[in-house]
């Protein structure tokens, strides 16, 4: 093969050119298809002369609302590679009957339906999730950036290095097999030799740290930051949920490191953490792994619950019901997460007592929820609803997450558990309640909040479809599931025996194509959108009749946010203050100290990617070169002493001035 | 519209009406209708009492909890209706934000059903442990005494089950049959990775985990062929890790040991060591005889009499551990995970094209162009791992091995 | 406006802008972050400390900490990592007297006080490796380095740091930026003292006088 096989492994590790799985039809479409998406994009950057603009604007920006809307663009990207897992899932498991084995061996369906779960979760939902509190949070408080600029560009990039890691797993080497949660002794060295397992382990550490740092970044932001008046009990029920979300994030994404970083060792080292032999516990992972899981779940969910509260106060025209008990409740379901992660193994044995402990725990959880849900109803009640594209995701979202919040709550009742943990019921109850109400509430968030983002709104015809698509595929994809747990189905199933079950998965599969159509209304909106940009454009910076701050400044807001810092006397701040009839100053402007853009987060970011690569693969060259050069270059940066500037009175009172005739134009 | 003279013809047409619905409805709800009747809710008809009173708790919370659900389904519909902004009857509040009385109605109604399902299922889980021995064996029967039940030892191997019955001798593989009203007690383990004891229609299912054991007790009502399963996912062969659960009466029962001890092998260590290497889709196989101590030998992870049982490892630490040269010793024979690796075999997670072997899986599925290897075990076999990379760094072995190295230290 | 004709009769309109303002304050926000930072660095602690809680006793049939744990030595080592926390806070001290001079000597005796710690560390690590007590000798093992490590590994980071804090004060003197950095590490470094004392109970007395 190779003359010289030391060199080639010590040069290349355990890579060789077989790694690249050349040979599979479905890689080299898929290969084919990224290489023209992406040349296409290079191409169309080099044409317009984007580079610049882009490197100086965006890659290096350390503005919130920009990196927010990179973090929504990211997870939009990823979103289309988690849909093209569950296409390939479903078209899967709806011929693979009997004798017809399907187009998907089970080496490669596994790796499809770990990747999926993984980046849904992580690379979908979690940077969705950052991406809308990041824009709005300092927005809705009043302030001009969040606590840590360096590191909110700095976090966007180490998770864009994580989803990256996935991504080339799918063109070289391999992904891991062993489904999202790598549960051991299966993910261990002995079960998994290969980079599958690796490649999810370094993804996640990297993202993770962005992840952290993000957390920490956004309560210092909200515990700081806040416009002059703005206790804790006025501050727009968003932020609150954001708060709840990032105590949530930093209080359990440190165990998820220390859990992988764990069996990292047991894979890289060979410790006995979580094998079978020499004092090992697997059950240790199951635990730890679920300590962080479980309040993940919230960690996405109640940025939701958020966004759902904005707009539907908002629409309603009307002050949300029951401010005080939504608080309390975000509150209460921020504690009770950590009190319920063993619901996730009730199969395990651990007893009656205990067994029942957790599940009685886990319905307690449905009481603060059952009452936000009233509270989202009792706000309609009397209130004047305008139905746009926002609101009617509201609907959808409360009449299907009840749903799946009712099947959650069965799946509490540990004997019922029994019957139906690891079946179909169980995913569609997931399915239910993250597509139902996260990821609607992020599509939600996208519309409410793109006008702010970009100055025009988005086409409502387009919006509409994608609405009418994505809950009737919903319906149409995991109703069946909900069936099919009830016949004893089970999960991660390559291949059925029993064709009389086929029918259920074809519908699935209908359901998915209209999900599908769903996605591709979502794009169509997008293109119509900016091509009829002037047609939908917003001047008064105010589209919806807004209650929050946000809306208070220009749309697009101006890098600094607002020239002047707001000054709150109510939880709907800026409702109050048109209420009572307010003075915008025209004049006095200051010069207003900001953050400096800087490279080092890109930098950094690449280098723990390259680190990554070389993890996974054993190039222990490169993983030490890598390894010293973020110390380097994190350490040269510490020398920079120059971080902000300020932004000259002239230029704000240009700005501002641009502003006041846009206003009298609106 | 009062004249009598319109009568008939409203008449007729709410009944075309009527019978155009009569006729709409079966015409709609048939494709549904015969669906759900085609098959076969086996959570839901179950032929085990257990798995009964599972699906009697499965409806009981589900009723409780519609109790709310339907409640707040249809107010969110009427009010997103009845305060739509293009009516302009309705009232409209928009600083009408707080209402004691409602508060405590949103607070106290969803506790009120939690109270109901808590207490629900605080009796549910004692009465239905997995680990409680039975004492009734249908609704109106209880265990009759003296009843000696039914023992089975199932344990998960890659890809396949593994049935030991104690009391009659006999080992079963992928085939699993139990007298009708007998209860059953099944000690569950696994060999290498961690799956689920799951048959449906029986009782609910329990983790099959290496070196440990879990409990499951459970009994047929209802004669019959079932389905079950392991219902975690294990590896490769996972979705062919499938076996049949057959509820005899007493004699087909006797005709079924009698037919195992006088139609099957034996299975000696020798042949247990080739059983758990990983296959799939092994077909059922009796064992007229099973090596002695081998449940011991599965859970106390020494299948090879040169290894260490667990049971013993565990008895030495308790005495302080050991050192030196039996420390050594002890290491090299408490090895378990690697000895699959040690023989040649690869782990159930190694598939092409990292591990640089074939994937598992015996069907070249279409549409996949073949890999020059796949689905080849004499390819498979033949195979020198030779760039398998360098392991973490300490303790490279010799080589030749398709575990990663540090395992070989 | 769209809703003007339901707004409450407009009071008295209150300030709405603050047109006088200083710029935000950094250096509260720094403190909690890095404030905040810590306690997630000690979730991770929390995770270990519990892993070896379950752990510790799985000897398999091996070396037990009675037998490998020298408790003299590991005194010392202890008393090193707490030295070098009281002359941090001297350090400090003198940093709050704006004397750049004093503050590098106690800084670099801290570093010292460090680097002896992680160099007994490290003895005490290869001393286990001759007794045949490496980290894959057992699950106790594996949670024992991991967790000692792992806080070895922090001091020596914080080492780096104090290296990289003394070459930025030697170079700009104690300005406001420094200042704060030297808070951080201040905090940091009496964490690790902190987490240092749990491991010594934990690990080394519980375990040897068991």
């Amino acid at each position: 093969m190779f003359a010289n096989l030391d060199l080639q492994q010590l040069l290349f590790g355990r890579f060789t050119i077989e790694q690249i799985p050349y040979h599979e039809p479905i890689l080299q479409a898929t290969f084919a298809g990224v290489a023209v998406v992406g040349l296409t994009v290079l191409g169309v950057i080099t044409y317009y002369r984007f580079w610049g603009p882009m490197w100086r604007d965006w890659i290096t920006s350390i503005d919130h609302k920009k990196i927010g809307i990179m973090y929504c663009i990211f997870a939009g990207v990823m979103l289309l590679r988690g849909f093209a897992d569950a296409i390939l899932m479903r078209s899967q498991q709806a011929v693979a009957f009997g004798q017809e084995q399907g187009f998907l061996p089970p080496h490669h369906y596994d790796q499809i339906f770990t990747a999926h779960g993984m980046i849904m979760i992580f690379f979908v939902a979690m940077p969705f999730v950052t991406g809308l509190m990041n824009f709005a949070v300092p927005l809705q408080i009043g302030a001009r950036d969040v606590a840590f600029p360096f590191l909110n560009n700095f976090s966007f990039w180490m998770t864009v290095a994580g989803g990256m890691l996935v991504m080339v797993s799918l063109f070289v080497g391999e992904f891991s097999r062993a489904t999202w949660l790598a549960y051991p002794p299966l993910s261990g060295a002995a079960m998994s030799p290969g980079v599958g397992v690796d490649y999810y382990i370094w993804a996640l550490q990297i993202a993770g740290i962005g992840t952290l740092l993000s957390g920490i970044n956004l309560i210092a932001t909200i515990v700081k930051m806040r416009a002059p008046g703005m206790t804790m009990m006025k501050l727009p029920i968003f932020v609150w949920s954001s708060l709840c979300t990032n105590i949530l994030i930093v209080a359990a994404f440190p165990i998820l490191t220390a859990v992988l970083a764990m069996l990292s060792l047991d894979r890289y080292v060979g410790t006995h953490f979580f094998t079978n032999d020499l004092g090992g516990n697997a059950m240790l992972y199951f635990n730890l792994i679920w300590i962080w899981g479980h309040p993940e779940v919230y960690i996405l969910i109640l940025p939701a619950f958020g966004v759902f509260s904005e707009i539907t106060s908002t629409f309603c025209g009307k002050r949300l019901f029951g401010y005080t008990s939504m608080v309390y409740a975000l509150v209460v379901i921020t504690i009770l997460a950590y009190l319920v992660w063993l619901h996730h193994f009730f199969t395990m044995g651990s007893g009656a007592d205990v067994n029942s402990f957790f599940g009685i725990t886990t319905m307690i959880i449905s009481i603060p929820t059952g009452a936000k849900i009233f509270n989202w109803m009792f706000t309609m009640y009397r209130g004047r609803i305008r139905f746009e594209v926002p609101m009617l995701w509201v609907v959808a979202f409360i009449v299907t997450f009840v749903i799946g919040g009712m099947t959650g709550v069965l799946l509490a009742v540990p004997p019922a558990d029994f019957v139906l943990h690891n079946s179909l019921f169980l995913i569609a109850h997931f399915h239910n309640v993250i597509i139902g109400g996260v990821l609607f509430g992020m599509f939600a968030g996208v519309t409410f909040w793109f006008p702010k983002a970009f100055g025009f709104k988005l086409d409502e015809f387009w919006g509409k479809m994608a609405l009418v698509f994505w809950v009737t595929g919903f319906y149409v994809a995991f109703m069946p599931l909900y069936v099919l747990g009830l016949m004893g189905v089970t999960r991660r199933m390559q291949h059925f025996d029993d064709p009389s079950l086929q029918i259920w998965f074809v519908i699935a599969a209908i359901g998915a194509a209209l999900i599908a159509c769903g996605i591709a209304s979502q794009i169509i909106m997008f293109v119509v959108s900016i091509r009829n940009r002037d047609k939908l454009r917003d001047l008064s910076g105010d589209p919806w009749g807004g209650r929050t701050l946000e809306w208070s400044t220009s749309s697009p807001p101006p890098d600094y946010n607002f020239a002047f810092t707001p000054v709150v006397h109510d939880s709907d701040a800026w409702w109050d203050m048109k209420n009572r009839g307010f003075d915008r100053p025209l004049k006095g402007y200051r010069p207003i100290h900001m953050p400096k853009n800087t490279a080092a987060g890109a930098i950094l970011a690449a280098l723990n990617f390259t680190f990554g690569i070389a993890m996974v693969w054993y190039v222990w060259w490169l993983a030490a070169l890598s390894f010293v050069a973020i110390f380097v270059v994190a350490i040269a940066h510490t020398f920079n002493y120059n971080r902000d500037y300020y932004i000259p009175a002239d230029v704000v009172s240009r700005t501002e001035g641009q502003r006041t005739r846009e206003l009298e134009m609106a | 519209m009062t004249s009598k003279t319109h009568r008939p013809d409203r008449t007729d047409t709410a009944t075309r009406r009527g019978g155009r619905g009569r006729r709409l409805l079966p015409l709609l709800t048939l494709p549904l209708l015969t669906l759900l009747g085609g098959c076969n809710f086996v959570v839901l008809h179950p032929a085990g009492y257990v798995a009964e009173q599972q699906r009697n708790l499965v409806l009981a919370a589900t009723g409780l909890m519609l109790l709310i659900i339907v409640p707040v389904i249809a107010f969110t519909l009427i009010f997103a209706w009845r305060y739509r902004a293009t009516n302009e009857d309705a009232v409209y509040d928009p600083e009408w934000h707080h209402s004691t009385q409602l508060e405590v109605l949103i607070w106290t109604a969803p506790l009120m059903i939690i109270i109901a399902l808590g207490a629900l299922t605080w009796i549910g889980t004692h009465t239905l442990d997995p680990f409680r021995p039975l004492s009734k064996i249908d609704p109106k029967r209880d265990v009759p005494a003296g009843t000696v039940p039914l023992e089975v030892e199932a344990i998960a191997m890659d890809w396949k089950w593994l049935f030991l019955y104690p009391q009659y001798g006999i080992a079963t593989v992928n085939e699993l049959a139990a007298p009708v009203d007998r209860p059953i007690r099944f000690k569950i383990t696994a060999t290498d990775v961690m799956n689920t004891f799951y048959v449906p229609t029986l009782a609910g299912m329990v983790y099959a985990m290496p070196g440990m054991q879990t409990q499951l007790h459970a009994v047929v009502n209802r004669a019959g062929a079932y389905e079950g399963r392991s219902a975690h996912y294990s590896g490769a062969g996972f979705s062919n890790m499938v076996f049949k659960f057959h509820g005899l009466t007493n004699e087909s029962f006797d005709q079924w040991i009698a037919k195992a001890k006088a139609q099957g092998g034996e299975l000696t260590q020798e042949a247990y060591l080739k059983l758990e290497e990983p296959s799939e889709a092994e077909p059922a196989r009796l064992y007229k005889s099973y090596m002695k101590g081998l449940y011991d030998r599965i859970i106390g992870m020494c299948p090879r009499p040169d290894q260490m049982c667990v049971g013993e490892m565990v008895k030495i630490d308790a005495q302080g551990g050991a050192s030196g040269a039996e420390a050594a010793e002890n290491y090299k024979r408490l090895q378990y995970d690697n000895r699959l690796a040690e023989r040649g075999v690869e782990g159930p997670g190694a598939t092409a094209p990292a591990s640089e072997t074939a994937p598992h899986g015996q069907t070249q599925p279409q549409g996949m162009q073949p890999r020059p290897d796949m689905g080849n075990p004499d390819v498979r076999e033949q195979k020198a791992p030779d760039s398998q990379g360098k392991g973490s760094g300490e303790g490279q072995s010799e080589g030749g091995q398709i575990a990663p190295k540090q395992l070989n230290q | 406006m769209m809703h003007a004709e339901t707004a409450p009769p407009g009071a008295a309109a209150p300030v709405f802008y603050q047109t006088d303002e200083e710029g935000h304050h950094s250096e509260g926000s720094t403190m909690l972050g890095f404030w905040l930072y810590l306690m997630s660095d000690c979730l991770i602690f929390a995770t270990l400390f519990a892993t070896y809680g379950v752990l510790g006793r799985s000897y398999a049939a091996g070396p037990t900490p009675k037998e490998l744990f020298d408790l003299p030595g590991i005194a010392v080592n202890t008393a090193m990592l707490l030295f070098s926390s009281i002359t941090y806070g001297f350090a400090m001290l003198e940093m709050d007297r704006n004397r750049v001079k004093q503050t590098q000597i106690w800084l670099a005796v801290t570093g010292l006080f460090g680097v002896a710690f992680v160099a007994l560390e490290i003895r005490e690590f290869v001393h286990l490796f001759h007794e045949g007590a490496p980290p894959w000798r057992s699950a106790f093992l594996s949670s024992f380095y991991t967790l000692v490590g792992t806080h070895g590994l922090h001091v020596s980071m914080g080492i780096l740091w104090l290296v990289v804090l003394m070459v930025q004060v030697s170079k700009r003197g104690l300005i406001v930026e420094n200042k704060r950095r030297l808070m951080c590490l201040s905090m940091f470094w009496h964490f690790l003292d902190l987490i240092w004392i749990g491991v010594f109970t934990v690990v080394y007395l519980m375990g040897v006088l068991e």
